[in-house]
């Protein structure tokens, strides 16, 4: 690419094209491979035949691969690594390369392609590859010439991990695969143009800092950014809001980035976060949003955001700064890093909150509170599925667990009522909102973790978008847990044909679902119906004590709508908390264009 | 606090230094695409035959916010190596050439060979009922030479596209990222 070193390197050995790409891939740590063979990629499979220290999860959908490979990457904080073959190989992968794309996730995904000489002949199993990946992957490349195979595979590498991270595509036109290919270990690749701001500037991060000292009403609002800068980053939000002594909320994708049981967490934000969390928002005078990105379903209507606060936005990625929402210090910069310069600050500085406001803030959020805005009752012998994922979450606090959703309404009660005290233990999709992301999300985690507790919570129509895949869970003796929240309906659509569409109940009805133990059986698995509340606890206890593939087919209350909610258009002081709520709540006519 | 003012469209002329490599065009261009910002013109040569760089001239419009947000998703293409906003950065000169075929006869055909002597444009091909004029110029003095010379005739007219860069002597867009 950037032929500009002129210095002649020395290859490290000579291979065949297959023989680098594996060879990289073991140069830059990598354990397991997600992949499906077929023809374009059959030499390189070869070459795994001949290897012993990379491991290959053969799924049963390339869409399920780029999953779990997420599923991997989020729950380790490593690199996700997929390998498919060409046309519907790479098609396939689409959905999962886009989900990764919105949720930041370090994947490289390997592509067959056909031989460069067939390249736009429409041969068999032909697709344009980097031309239909090119919207839906951070970078992609297509490797036209051998002696530049190694180079491509360890930038892929650093570009995928590096600045925000993302998708990357490496498409191989099979005769590449079989050609004479020099080898550059991973400290002799060529230089790459793409060098991501990591410190942030020193000047506004003091400035920040000073900033909040003086605010009175301050909140700190993370992201995926934190989880993303990894565990140390968490940490030091942990130590930031410790000496302040300032209210935390976070975004669904932040969730385990700072603890759930913490006195200072509010929980999450958003369309269903909560009451308190919301009002704080929209009450606070000093916003800092570490590695979060005003996204629409954070900040429901836009001009009515937050209209009182002075805006810190800590961001790696330029692109999110000043996009939705205009930030009044701007730090480009690693979540971790940062934080690591301002709390140094801090403490040099010997700075401290203003702790006779503080007080007064904490009364306002306390007022706020007691609101108990996830209050439900559980009377009667039908499963609230709130109860469902609340006695989960208290019958699970022993182990180590790890949790994957779906989406829809199990995915937001999950993240409302599942406690995180830890990061990468939260598994699910945020920003493309794909169902069907969570079963190989824990399959993949599962695979990062075998001896850990992986549950995917999953609502009955997600569970059915990537069944497929209980046969990989089977082959590979992966004991992962599916706790279907099984209330017949796609129940976030139901929910807002209810709210919004006069109740008019257009194809949102799941009809014809299967017997989900006898589908588990069929595979090899185990499974048990809860039918009523007093099934429950006992269900939950043979599913967490079992050793292989469980599904537990948790029978809720139909109707059961989620909240509290942000009605679609209305800013976040316009909640409504319950089904009472939402008669004098009309939503408006912009609104009910939102999505 | 913010300053958010309330925000019209501005034409911003920038330039991008990118790698020369296939894919690099639909890269910037689908950035654009993708989210609906406008290209009113755009160029791309090869400006660096060893370093294989070449140079992405694109004219677009936009808020303040809007054209920050491009700028950043330039910037964060793995291939682009530098980008600069030559409309903020002080005064730019920018050029582009037009060939500008007229088709007439009679005192028009003179009015036009009058009006392009005064543009400096050259006629590069003649027959005895049309001109080719080649002509360069900034967009505006274009606009105002291919105006006039719709007024003479059936025309025809094919424009490069603006290349543009800062004056002084100030060296902008070498590769100093890496």
């Amino acid at each position: 690419m950037t032929g500009e070193s002129n210095i002649v390197r020395k290859p490290s050995e000579h291979l065949s094209g297959a023989g680098v790409i594996v060879k990289a891939l073991q140069d830059q740590g990598v354990e397991v491979i997600f992949g499906y063979p077929g023809g374009a990629v059959l030499p390189l499979y070869d070459e795994l035949f001949k290897t012993n220290n990379l491991r290959h999860i053969l799924v049963r959908h390339e869409q399920a691969a780029v999953h779990a490979a997420e599923g991997y990457a989020r729950s380790t904080g490593k690199i996700g690594v997929v390998l498919v073959t060409s046309g519907p190989g790479a098609t396939n992968a689409v959905t999962g390369l886009t989900d990764a794309l919105m949720d930041s996730i370090p994947i490289v995904c390997l592509t067959g392609q056909v031989p460069t000489h067939l390249i736009g002949t429409d041969a068999f199993q032909e697709a344009d590859t980097t031309g239909i990946t090119r919207a839906c992957t951070k970078h992609n490349y297509l490797v036209k010439q051998s002696d530049e195979l190694s180079d491509v595979m360890h930038e892929a590498f650093y570009v995928a991990a590096n600045g925000r991270p993302g998708p990357v595509v490496v498409d191989l036109p099979k005769d590449i695969l079989f050609a004479d290919a020099p080898y550059f270990a991973p400290k002799d690749v060529r230089p790459c143009a793409y060098q991501p701001k990591k410190d942030g500037d020193t000047t506004k991060i003091e400035q920040a800092a000073e900033l909040l000292a003086k605010a009175q009403r301050p909140i700190i609002y993370g992201g995926g950014g934190l989880i993303n800068s990894g565990p140390e980053a968490c940490k030091l939000l942990q130590e930031f809001a410790e000496i302040t002594g300032f209210p935390v909320t976070l975004t669904l994708m932040g969730l385990g980035a700072f603890p759930a049981s913490n006195p200072n967490f509010l929980g999450m934000l958003g369309m269903h976060g909560t009451y308190e969390a919301n009002l704080a928002m929209h009450n606070c005078d000093v916003m800092l949003n570490i590695g979060a990105r005003f996204d629409d379903r954070v900040t429901g209507r836009i001009d009515a955001f937050s209209p009182h606060a002075t805006k810190i936005h800590i961001d790696i990625d330029k692109s999110s700064i000043n996009k939705n929402v205009l930030a009044d210090i701007p730090i480009l910069g690693d979540a971790g890093r940062v934080l690591a310069i301002m709390i140094d600050y801090w403490k040099k500085k010997k700075l401290s909150p203003r702790a006779d406001s503080l007080k007064l803030w904490w009364s306002e959020i306390n007022s706020w509170r007691v609101k108990e805005c996830l209050k439900f009752e559980q009377d009667g012998k039908i499963i609230k599925p709130q109860f469902a994922i609340k006695r989960l979450f208290e019958k699970t606090q022993n182990r180590d667990v790890f949790i994957s959703t779906e989406v829809g309404q199990h995915q937001m009660w999950a993240a409302q009522y599942f406690g995180f005290d830890k990061p990468n233990r939260w598994m699910t999709s945020g920003g493309l909102g794909t169902m069907g992301y969570g079963l190989p999300a824990a399959m993949g985690t599962q695979v990062a973790h075998p001896d850990a507790l992986v549950i995917d919570i999953a609502g009955d129509a997600s569970i059915l978008m990537n069944m497929q895949e209980f046969s990989t869970i089977i082959q590979y003796r992966l004991p992962v847990k599916v706790f279907i929240i099984n209330n017949q309906w796609m129940g976030m659509v139901r929910q807002w044909q209810e709210l919004n569409h006069g109740s008019r109940y257009s194809q949102s009805y799941t009809e014809s679902l299967p017997d989900f133990i006898q589908l588990a059986q069929s595979f090899g698995g185990t499974g048990m119906v809860a039918e009523t509340v007093d099934d429950l606890d006992e269900v939950i206890d043979r599913m967490i004590s079992s050793e292989t593939f469980f599904i537990a087919d948790i029978r809720v209350q139909k109707e059961e709508s989620c909240f509290p909610m942000i009605p679609s258009g209305a800013a976040h002081n316009e909640m409504i908390l319950s089904a009472k709520d939402t008669e004098n709540s009309k939503t408006s006519a912009e609104g009910m264009a939102l999505v | 606090m913010s300053s958010q003012k309330p925000n019209s469209d501005r034409r911003h002329t920038i330039a991008v230094l990118v790698d020369n490599e296939p894919g690099v065009l639909a890269r910037v261009i689908g950035l654009f695409a993708g989210r609906g910002y406008n290209i009113e013109s755009l160029t791309v040569s090869e400006i660096d035959s060893v370093k294989r760089y070449s140079r992405i001239t694109i004219v677009t419009s936009g808020t303040d916010m809007v054209i920050e947000q491009i700028k950043a998703l330039l910037d964060r293409l793995v291939p682009v190596h530098m980008v600069e906003d030559l409309t903020v950065q002080g005064p730019c000169l920018e050029r582009e050439l037009a060939l500008v075929k007229v088709v007439n006869a009679g005192e028009s055909r003179i009015e036009a060979l009058r009006i392009a002597d005064m543009f400096r444009a050259r006629a590069i091909d003649s027959t005895l009922n049309s001109f080719v004029f080649e002509l360069t110029g900034s967009p505006k003095k274009l606009n105002a030479f291919i105006e006039l010379m719709s007024g003479l005739g059936k025309t025809e007219i094919t424009r490069g596209g603006v290349v543009a860069i800062a004056r002084g002597s100030g060296i902008g867009l070498q590769n100093n990222k890496t």
